[in-house]
């Protein structure tokens, strides 16, 4: 394996722990509007804080996925084409949530504004689910032929480590989304959230004890990193305790970076677990790896220095939105904007 | 799983055809609205005129409907290359993947980041500062285009790349090449005018729908001729873009452009261009000819001679070349009469709105204003709203269909690149869905902008009394 090929397994996964952290957040602000909010203008208070940035943190999605076309072609047609149903799936969910937004500042009656709030709820709900499925799904042994076709039946996407894995992925964007919302409103809408956070994460242990006993069962992350698998699983729970007990004392920051870890260390988790391969095949003479799956020396090398000149540009932009946009978001604010429309 | 009596490549194909062409409905909308929208914000910053203001904040609203119906669609065609096409990932991965992540890292991080910004910063920021903003969406959305269709031209013209002797994927020799690629000069230019006269003519033909109501005419008179100048613009840079493009096809994709003229046999010079005219693609022959003499030699090479490569004659030198790796049953002809309709419908109807512009920025002139007396012209100005969109799909319809039988021209054959794992049925389900997706959102989002408009520019600023002047004085709109 080239320093390349490693350096692009790393920023995929880099990628996918961004849009995870990023827009994390925002899928789980859609699923606290039917939590937190009891009306339009309060739901309105929670989707201000990431108005002006959920487009661009789902570009981090696009993003990792044109890079592992790019770097590793035969992963991405493998694994687009294999989890063909689960990605459609996605797909649908993302739609709908994306113009949920801008449908619902246009609808004019109650009832419509209510069905798009509806709307962005559900596809955010889908989108965290359906996603955490596919990671999880993605990590298990799969029938693949020798072209790299996978055939997976009902069952490879569907079984217990993957529907934990969604459950858990949800889990965890509400709780960022949540640790969001304490750093981005003021008023009873932050101490709300903080509360509910509070309360929330009694249910993060047993799915994390669940999760790793599925991980044991399905997959062969305890056989072939041992160490690594252990290591992030403690993490995991370790950052779970930080979190809660920083939410309990009103940390709001320290909160927030808690559930950060948590979620990159689950990509590191998975991105570790499969290293060297990208896709486990039930023969495992046709498992993908990171080699074969690669594309030439020569566009990794041009692929490289377009990231090295873009990626510091786009951070420094990215950063500024959040920076110029930072403000604690009130129900006051909300309702003026309205009215002055 | 059970046989439903179509194959995965036609469907696959379709589904294809189906999410672009919807896709692109809504791609040269924001580029073209988002430029207007542009234009309409520096002219305040210059002018600092309050109407300058409220036709931004207006014609915003009707593109942030158009970016965001652009923007979800715009994933299916990411993940569909892998999902149905991943025979084709796996050839052209080397070559294809760069551009789509450089899109995404160069272009659509910049897009989506300053349009947040724009959004909500309104009073927040200097006007001059605010207008930077939708500049810089505007320039991530033009190079978003660049990339795409850096990976588009690749397929219609390989270069800078070998076959990879033990896998047979296409891999990537040189960078530059793919950027130099002729093809995508010809084919940039051409697509970036068209998104320009797409955004033009909806603010021009909506703008022409509300001076007919006369509704708030001294605001929409001002927005049509803005649609209308630039509308002009566009539709004379895609038609000196769109010149070039057909001039190169004859050397480098012969097959599509005798296609697109549905000529069979080689025609000497003189060469006479056909207006109508049905081929029978069992025959191969044409018949109900209309023509025009010289004028296919004009057309081509502009001057009265010149010689013109029937297909016939293209498929016997392609069968030449292509045999040996590919065997003697290709079908190298087109579907010669979608392509010749869709070319004619492309010109003749850029022809026409480029007539109705200058009818529009004639009966509107300041100096003698009589524009919503001409109900016809505003009625011929509405429709024309939705001239662009059959425009631009029958343009997409010739690039793409005439490279038949080819994903890759030369490399790959198109029944070769589909996902061998996915079944018909699957196939199936998700063309039923996103059909009925597709049609919900195009729905909501037409009813949405019709609301808009509607409403008028006294929603957003209901301090500048547009009406009290009476609409029908000449006076009204001398000012």
């Amino acid at each position: 394996m080239s320093f390349l090929q490693l350096l692009w397994y790393f920023v995929v996964g880099l990628l996918f722990a961004a849009f995870l952290v990023l827009d994390g957040a925002d899928l789980g602000i859609g699923m606290a509007t039917r939590f937190l909010a009891f009306n339009y203008d309060e739901r309105q208070q929670l989707l201000r804080t990431i108005g002006p940035h959920w487009d661009g943190n789902e570009v981090f999605l696009i993003a990792a996925g044109g890079s592992m076309f790019a770097s590793m072609p035969m992963w991405y047609a493998s694994l687009f084409s294999g989890f063909y149903l689960l990605l459609f799936l996605v797909l649908i969910a993302l739609i709908f949530r994306g113009v949920s937004f801008e449908f619902a500042e246009n609808a004019e009656t109650k009832k419509g504004r209510n069905a798009w709030m509806w709307t962005n709820f559900w596809g955010s709900l889908c989108t965290a689910f359906l996603f955490g499925m596919l990671f999880t799904a993605m990590i298990q042994p799969v029938p693949i032929d020798a072209q790299g076709n996978i055939f997976a039946s009902f069952l490879d996407v569907v079984n217990p480590l993957s529907l934990l894995g969604g459950v858990a992925l949800t889990a965890l964007c509400l709780y960022q989304g949540l640790h969001y919302a304490t750093l981005r409103t003021s008023g009873l809408m932050r101490d709300h959230a903080a509360t509910l956070c509070g309360n929330m994460y009694w249910a993060a242990y047993p799915v994390e004890v669940l999760f790793a006993i599925a991980l044991y069962f399905q997959t062969d992350f305890f056989v072939t990193h041992p160490i690594a698998t252990l290591f992030f699983l403690v993490v995991i729970v370790a950052t779970t305790v930080w979190g809660h007990l920083a939410t309990i004392r009103d940390r709001e920051w320290s909160a927030y970076i808690a559930s950060t870890v948590t979620l990159a260390a689950l990509v590191a988790l998975i991105f570790v677990g499969l290293f060297p391969n990208v896709l486990i095949a039930r023969n495992s003479a046709h498992t993908i790896s990171i080699v074969s799956a690669s594309a030439t020396s020569y566009t990794l090398g041009v692929m490289t220095v377009v990231l090295c000149i873009l990626l510091p540009i786009v951070i420094a932009y990215f950063t500024w939105s959040y920076i110029s946009q930072w403000h604690r978001v009130s129900l006051q604010e909300v309702q003026e904007d309205q009215d002055g429309y | 799983m059970f046989n439903i009596g179509m194959s995965v490549v036609s469907l696959a194909r379709f589904q294809f055809a189906m999410t672009t062409i919807f896709h692109f409905f809504f791609v040269p909308m924001s580029i073209g609205l988002g430029l207007l929208v542009a234009i309409m914000e520096t002219m305040y910053v210059i002018k600092k005129k309050p109407i300058y203001l409220t036709m931004t904040k207006f014609w915003g609203k009707i593109f942030l409907l158009s970016f965001a119906v652009g923007v979800v669609t715009g994933i299916i065609q990411e993940f569909q290359f892998g999902m149905n096409w991943s025979n084709y990932s796996r050839f052209m991965g080397d070559i294809f993947g760069a551009p789509l992540a450089i899109e995404a890292l160069l272009a659509f991080f910049l897009e989506s980041t300053f349009l947040g910004i724009w959004m909500f910063t309104w009073d927040k920021m200097k006007p001059i500062w605010h207008s930077l903003m939708i500049w810089l969406v505007v320039i991530g959305s033009t190079l978003s285009a660049l990339w795409i269709l850096a990976a588009n031209s690749f397929m219609q013209n390989p270069v800078g790349y070998k076959i990879d002797p033990k896998t047979g994927h296409a891999v990537m020799t040189d960078f530059f090449a793919i950027i130099k690629n002729q093809q995508l000069w010809y084919e940039f230019p051409h697509v970036i005018f068209g998104a320009f006269v797409t955004g033009s003519f909806i603010v021009a033909g909506a703008s022409a729908w509300m001076l007919f109501r006369k509704k708030s005419p001294a605001f929409f008179r001002k927005s049509m001729r803005l649609g209308l100048i630039v509308g002009l613009f566009g539709l004379l840079g895609g038609f000196v873009s769109g010149d070039g493009q057909m001039l190169y096809l004859t050397k480098d994709q012969p097959m599509k452009f005798a296609a697109a003229e549905g000529e069979y046999k080689n025609v000497k010079s003189p060469a006479a261009w056909s207006v109508v005219q049905i081929s029978n693609t069992k025959e191969k022959t044409a018949s109900y000819r209309i023509e025009i003499p010289y004028m296919l030699d004009l057309l081509t090479y502009h001057k009265p001679s010149g010689n013109i490569t029937g297909m016939d004659q293209v498929n016997k030198d392609l069968h030449k070349k292509y045999d040996k790796k590919f065997g003697k049953n290709m079908n190298y002809y087109p579907p010669v009469n979608t392509l010749f309709y869709s070319f004619r419908i492309m010109v003749a109807g850029a022809g026409a709105l480029g007539m109705l512009s200058l009818l529009g920025l004639w009966f509107s002139r300041k100096r003698k204003n009589t524009i919503v007396k001409q109900k016809w012209l505003l009625l011929l100005l509405t429709l024309a709203t939705f001239g662009p969109f059959l425009i631009n799909s029958c343009g997409w319809i010739v690039t793409e269909l005439g490279r038949n039988p080819w994903v890759v021209y030369g490399l790959l054959p198109i029944a070769d690149a589909v996902s061998p794992s996915t079944s018909a049925a699957a196939v199936l389900f998700t063309i039923i869905v996103y059909f009925f997706l597709f049609s919900f959102l195009g729905a909501f989002m037409f009813v949405y902008a019709k609301k808009n408009l509607e409403k008028g520019p006294e929603a957003i600023d209901d301090t500048i009394e547009y009406d009290t002047e009476d609409p029908f004085s000449k006076e009204a709109f001398s000012k």
